[in-house]
């Protein structure tokens, strides 16, 4: 997924089988230095994260090496904060940690590069790194819990019928960011 | 071992394993023909077969190296949808901040074009 010769106009993950991390890369039509202002700037951050249907309020914001940083996204009137520091501010490398405070406890490594493609053209990797493969594992299953939720629907009705041995299905929420 | 993603997961963070399901996708194998080309015995096998048994990847109707292990496809349809979804989420993300990236663009252009664009 680090192959800057094939192209990533939408987003591809990969979620590694052997590390709690999961990559994600993507292109965009900028210069890494729009890119790293989107962000590094708060008002500009606030504009894109989080779902669909989520407001952000950016509550701490210090977007630099040592600094820190906490949010809180609005969605159907329920509240997510999130928090973290930022380890290294670069124009082409960000790492912060990264906390869902519904889980204070568990706490990812994020590092972000912008890789200048040429053409005004810059590519985003995103690699997290959990703190276990069931908190990473928590993360990937996240995008089932708003919206549809056929995947658990479905595993739902593998458990029901044993087609899964000893396990017992365990729904623990958790809001992305 | 927690939940079943987790389970299905970790069953597959071993190289051996990974093999294993590779291997079955072709079709059902015995445990004796799927050890043949590894250098461990049939009973290293054995017990990796179970962890991926037990994870829900693989099932066998009788215990004993005659009987075929058979790839649960599902359970990896279930693991893509997931993945698929976090993907889609990601994707939407990304549309947002190209939305804000071109009206950076926009701003730029109307403003001071950026250094790099004033040198000939």
């Amino acid at each position: 997924m680090n192959n800057t010769t094939t192209t990533a106009t939408t987003a591809t993950i990969e979620a590694d089988p052997t590390l709690p991390i999961i990559h994600i890369t993507r292109d965009f039509a900028a210069t890494p230095a729009q890119l790293f202002r989107a962000h590094t700037d708060p008002e500009l951050f606030a504009r894109w994260v989080g779902p669909d249907g989520t407001t952000t309020t950016i509550d701490r914001w210090d977007a630099c090496t040592g600094g820190s940083w906490r949010f809180v996204g609005t969605h159907d009137g329920m509240e997510f904060g999130f928090h973290g520091c930022f380890h290294e501010v670069r124009p082409d490398r960000i790492v912060q940690t990264f906390t869902w405070e519904g889980e204070p406890d568990a706490v990812a490594l994020e590092t972000l590069t912008f890789t200048d493609l040429g053409d005004d053209r810059t590519r985003l990797h995103a690699q997290s790194l959990c703190d276990s493969f069931e908190a990473r594992d928590a993360w990937l299953r996240s995008g089932m819990e708003v919206g549809v939720d056929q995947g658990y629907a479905k595993l739902d009705a593998l458990l029901g019928a044993g087609e899964i041995a000893g396990a017992a299905g365990r729904g623990g929420g958790r809001a992305q960011a | 071992m927690g939940d079943p993603l987790s389970q299905v997961f970790a069953a597959l963070a071993d190289p051996t394993r990974r093999d294993l399901v590779a291997r079955l996708t072709d079709g059902d194998a015995t445990v004796g023909e799927l050890a043949a080309p590894y250098q461990v015995s049939v009973q290293a096998i054995s017990k990796h077969l179970k962890v991926l048994e037990q994870a829900g990847l693989v099932s066998r109707r009788a215990e004993g190296h005659r009987s075929p292990v058979h790839l649960e496809a599902e359970v990896f349809d279930l693991m893509t949808t997931w993945i698929e979804r976090y993907r889609q989420r990601a994707e939407a993300r990304y549309q947002r901040l190209d939305a804000v990236l071109a009206e950076m663009n926009d701003d730029e252009e109307a403003g001071h074009r950026p250094a790099r664009e004033e040198t000939p």
